[in-house]
């Protein structure tokens, strides 16, 4: 080699240079990385490092309108993981399975929302009973980045009898989640199905907490609280206007044996006392995943358990919307309370080439319409629905809401049937131009044809009857007291409807519901109906004490026969709720 | 000339010994992690192979440079004959199991003689080189040096293992520059591996082809000299991304996992990441010594040994990385300065070599680990754990110390 010193030094002299340059090359990438770049990479290691356990808000109470509990909190327990893949997850599972029974449904759940989120610890049983939890605390080394926590988990006291009222609530679903009310939902959080924890979802939901936990590499929890809790907020209780008392007086005299709905409001706020739908379920059973079983069973049960039949139901209101052709004959001034009709009932009534019948194959002779309401003549309805005429009949029933809801606040109430106006192209729509007659007259003024009412939006109608003319909207949470007039008469008028519902009781078709010291007004209602030709559907719409109505009770039995039978149901709820409830209360609030 | 009695370059054994005890508080502190591993106690065999380390390396200052000379050849082919015992009773380790680069009798993992080999390599190239009276002039002329790291080198990527091959070709270019080989002989010498690596970009690799045709026109090599490189260049970067190309991906795959075992490219871009993020989190200060969250909590991989500098920048932060960089970085200048009073040509290229061994090291460990480099296994002079490394890398020291021992305050015109 050549080794002339200047050579030498000159090599040398690069070579340092050549090193210095690398030195300060690195020094140069380091200082990009640690002094400009970071915030990003602190960030990326506090990700790393932290994870965000949630910590469930308990859901707000709810209470009755004395301070009754319909819906609080338990204590319980939750098993989440925090899984980093899809394997160990599974993993975790089947060594739980070996320890307890774990079934496929519950891998199924809990892979699920492992894939929909994966960034929160995943659920592995929201509802862990007690001897599950004792099991996994005790192997808690054997499980890493296994997470048991309290979870408040929600409890209805008085279970089925508030299953109407207060639906249930369960883990939000895969398309609940795709919709934009429930943007701000995670998988595997709860949130209300029905009833009043749905519609007040947003009241009822606290405000989640977070812990924070420090995990490795592998997911293993290293260190508990790795920064201060957020605390779990929940939210202000719920008041509502249900009379918890009426409500288990309600379902119990309702019993498993009938079908139907009944709703029971304070006629001038629209306040609802009880609401109900029988056969009930067991909202509790719902709560961290119902069993497969009860939900088949609910399912199979041709009784429809899970159908609110008070709000979703509609049923042909029969002789009580009679109350409506006669509201719609004394607003158009056709009939007045003591007019007679020209052909008096021999228990039928022949139209063309058609004979209606009356409900009383007897015949109730010559009536006013006052003795009609009372007895529910048929014929007299006949008659009087043809002297309004089709087209006045159907706009006068739609004035009285019988196309709308009544806008309670539950979900999902259904609007009831009607026909629209002007009746041809209805009629034309339905039948055929050549499909009808001007017969559909005759079974409109009785409640009957091309008319099904949800019990809720009756119950409305009569607040209306009750009070004077005007009804209001059923109210189960809200205190602003929406009236809405559907119809004026003379006070005159108005205390021939009322007299001529009182006589109903006192004298009619309900004479069997009477009720010492107090005067019930109401209308029977015996609905036929297209599902069973034999048991017709069962009506009662009422209110009492006739000279102040207190309460306005609507009660419908599903192929219950004779409107009579719901009266006595509901006369009973009347009595109930007076004696009980009124009776107690300070003069002051009375009014 | 030599110094009796006490060392000759203490500022060379001061540098040599503060960087390895800054090493063995960073594999102290790789040992720190939240769930306790093997790594937790691993820094106390690290302090006795620098021990080990210390006392060789003042046996061999001890000793003659004629001494090293004299012991090249024997070394050489010592650890050639090592290298290709290995390739049959070789065994792996840790995340590359699946190599040959351990020595191991009855089950006891002995050492990697491929760190010996370099320091063969050194000697045997220092040897060669320095027998030559001018430097090669010709690309044949370069057949006894490049046979010379061809064997190990090949011998060591059939392990396979791709860092401490790149550190032989590092020294091997360094060696031929310190030897005066012209650079564009150097150039034309690396130019089939520069074209391997553009080949994947047709526009740069026919620039730097051109640029290469220019070369050759200026300096004239003979045209068998000429066509072998132009057919060397046009091979490595024409035809081997076509015959790359037809290559099945997993093929591909596997070849590159055959060259480099780590470059399992989930794998590694893990790696990379989380080491990025360790350094980058340490910010100017660092999160304070054995407190790095990456490393307590396993996020970092490898973290005692090819990760370890990741550590120094997550727990020490820019400050500490440019401590340790400006401690790299005087040792080598302090070693290219030994290199230049050395009193023989052997010994200068023993001193140069050992340099750009080091050097190699230095840029592709650290280059990795911020994400510069490709990520290869290689480790970090006196910071990785390792027994044989840090004992080849106080070999080194002493031949260091006894090459600047030998060597003069001032070199005045020696000419062999």
């Amino acid at each position: 080699m050549s080794f002339q010193p200047n050579e030498v030094q000159r090599r040398a002299r690069i070579a340092s240079a050549a090193l210095f340059v690398g030195f300060v090359f690195l020094a140069g990438a380091f200082f990009r990385t640690q002094v400009l770049q970071n915030a990003r990479y602190t960030l990326q290691s506090e990700e790393n490092r932290l994870r965000e356990i949630p910590l469930p808000a308990p859901r707000g109470m709810i209470y009755d309108r004395t301070g009754k509990i319909i819906a609080e909190n338990l204590p319980g327990y939750s098993v989440s993981l925090l899984a980093r893949n899809e394997d160990s997850l599974r993993t975790t599972m089947r060594r739980i399975g070996e320890l307890v029974h774990v079934s496929s449904e519950q891998v199924g759940a809990a892979v699920r929302r492992f894939r929909r989120d994966r960034t929160r610890p995943t659920v592995l049983f929201g509802d862990a009973p007690f001897e599950l939890v004792s099991v996994l605390e005790e192997r808690r080394v054997e499980f890493p980045g296994l997470i048991i926590q309290a979870a408040p988990k929600r409890f209805y006291p008085d279970g089925p009898a508030v299953s109407a009222l207060v639906g249930y609530t369960g883990e939000i679903s895969d398309i609940e989640l795709g919709q934009s009310q429930f943007a701000e939902y995670k998988a595997g959080q709860q949130v209300g199905k029905d009833g009043i924890e749905r519609q007040y979802e947003a009241r009822l939901r606290g405000r989640e907490g977070m812990r924070f936990v420090e995990v490795d590499a592998r997911g293993r929890v290293v260190r508990e609280n790795a920064r201060a809790d957020l605390v779990p907020e929940p939210p202000p209780p719920l008041y509502t206007n249900i009379d918890l008392d009426l409500q288990r007086f309600v379902h119990s005299i309702f019993g498993d044996s009938l079908i139907g709905g009944v709703v029971a409001m304070e006629p001038q706020s629209g306040e609802v006392l009880a609401l109900h739908s029988a056969p009930t379920f067991d909202p509790n059973r719902f709560i961290g995943g119902i069993p497969v079983s009860y939900w088949q069973e609910l399912q199979d049960d041709p009784r429809k358990p899970l159908y609110n039949k008070a709000i979703k139901g509609t049923y042909p209101p029969g002789s009580i919307w009679k109350l409506a052709t006669a509201i719609i004959a004394m607003e158009e001034g056709i009939a007045e309370m003591d007019d007679h009709m020209t052909t008096p009932c021999t228990g039928g009534y022949q139209f063309g080439n058609r004979y209606f019948r009356c409900w009383d194959r007897k015949g109730h002779g010559d009536l006013d319409l006052n003795d009609a309401i009372a007895k529910s003549c048929d014929v007299y309805f006949y008659q009087l629905g043809l002297k309004i005429g089709l087209q006045k009949l159907i706009a006068g029933g739609i004035r009285l809401g019988t196309r709308e809801r009544s806008g309670i606040d539950l979900p999902a109430e259904n609007r009831p049937l009607f026909p629209t106006d002007p009746p041809k192209a209805y009629y034309d729509k339905l039948f055929g131009p050549q499909g009808w007659s001007s017969a559909v007259t005759l079974n409109l003024s009785i409640g009957q044809g091309e008319n099904s009412q949800t019990v809720v939006n009756m119950a409305r109608f009569y607040t209306a009857l009750a009070t004077d003319g005007q009804a209001a909207r059923p109210e189960i949470v809200r205190g602003q007291a929406e009236r809405t007039r559907l119809f004026s008469v003379t006070p005159t008028q108005m205390q021939a409807l009322q007299q001529s519902l009182t006589d109903v009781v006192g004298r009619g078709t309900a004479i069997g519901s009477r009720l010492d010291g107090i005067v019930v007004a109401g209308k029977t209602g015996t609905a036929q109906n297209a599902h069973d030709a034999v048991n017709d559907h069962a009506w009662f719409v009422g209110y009492a004490p006739a000279e102040d109505p207190k309460i306005v009770v609507a009660v419908m039995l599903e192929f219950g026969g004779h409107g009579s039978r719901a009266a006595r149901i509901a006369t009973r709820i009347m009595e109930r709720y007076l004696k009980v409830r009124v009776a107690s209360m300070p003069a002051t609030e009375g009014e | 000339m030599r110094a009796r009695g006490i060392p000759a370059d203490w500022p060379l054994v001061v540098l040599s010994l503060t960087l390895s005890l800054f090493g063995i508080a960073m594999v102290y502190s790789a040992g720190q992690t939240d769930v306790p591993t093997f790594v937790e106690g691993i820094w106390r065999n690290q302090l006795t192979w620098l021990s080990l380390g210390v006392v060789v390396a003042y046996g061999i200052s001890r000793t003659s440079v004629r001494l090293l000379e004299w012991g090249a050849l024997p070394v050489y082919l010592g650890a050639c004959l090592l290298l290709v015992a290995l390739l049959f009773i070789g065994q792996g380790a840790g995340t590359a199991a699946s190599t040959k680069s351990w020595l191991a009798i009855g089950g006891v993992r002995l050492g990697q003689p491929s760190e010996l080999a370099k320091l063969a390599v050194v000697l045997m190239l220092a040897r060669v080189l320095s027998a030559e009276r001018t430097a090669p002039t010709t690309l044949f002329g370069l057949w006894r040096p490049s046979l010379i790291v061809l064997v190990p080198w090949l011998l060591i990527m059939a392990q396979p293992d791709l860092g401490t091959g790149i550190v032989f070709i590092g020294i091997f270019f360094a060696m031929l520059f310190w030897s005066g080989v012209a650079w564009p002989l150097l150039v034309m010498a690396a130019s089939p591996a520069v074209s391997l690596i553009l080949a994947f970009g047709p526009g740069v690799w026919g620039a730097w082809f051109l640029m290469l045709l220019a070369l050759v026109a200026w300096r004239r090599p003979s045209w068998v000299e000429g066509a072998v490189l132009i057919a060397a260049n046009v091979v490595m970067g024409v035809v081997a991304p076509l015959l790359w190309a037809r290559l099945n991906p997993y093929q591909q795959r596997r070849l590159l996992v055959f060259l480099d075992p780590s470059s399992d490219p989930r794998g590694s871009a893990y790696h990379l990441i989380q080491s990025q993020v360790a350094i980058g989190s340490g910010g100017l200060t660092g999160k304070g010594f054995t407190q790095g969250s990456q490393k307590r909590l396993a996020f970092l991989p490898e973290q005692q040994t090819d990760f370890i500098f990741p550590v120094v920048g997550e727990e020490l932060g820019f400050i500490g990385v440019t401590i340790a960089l400006g401690l790299f970085c005087v040792l080598l200048l302090r070693t290219v300065r030994v290199a230049s009073r050395a009193s023989t040509p052997f010994a200068s290229l023993v001193a140069f070599g050992l340099t750009s061994a080091w050097f190699t090291h230095i840029m592709v460990n650290i280059g990795m680990t911020v994400g510069l480099m490709p990520i290869t296994g290689i480790p970090l002079p006196f910071f990785s754990y390792g027994g044989s490394f840090m004992l080849a890398c106080w070999m080194a020291v002493g031949m260091l110390v006894l090459v600047s021992s030998e060597g003069r305050g001032r070199a005045d015109g020696l000419v062999i």
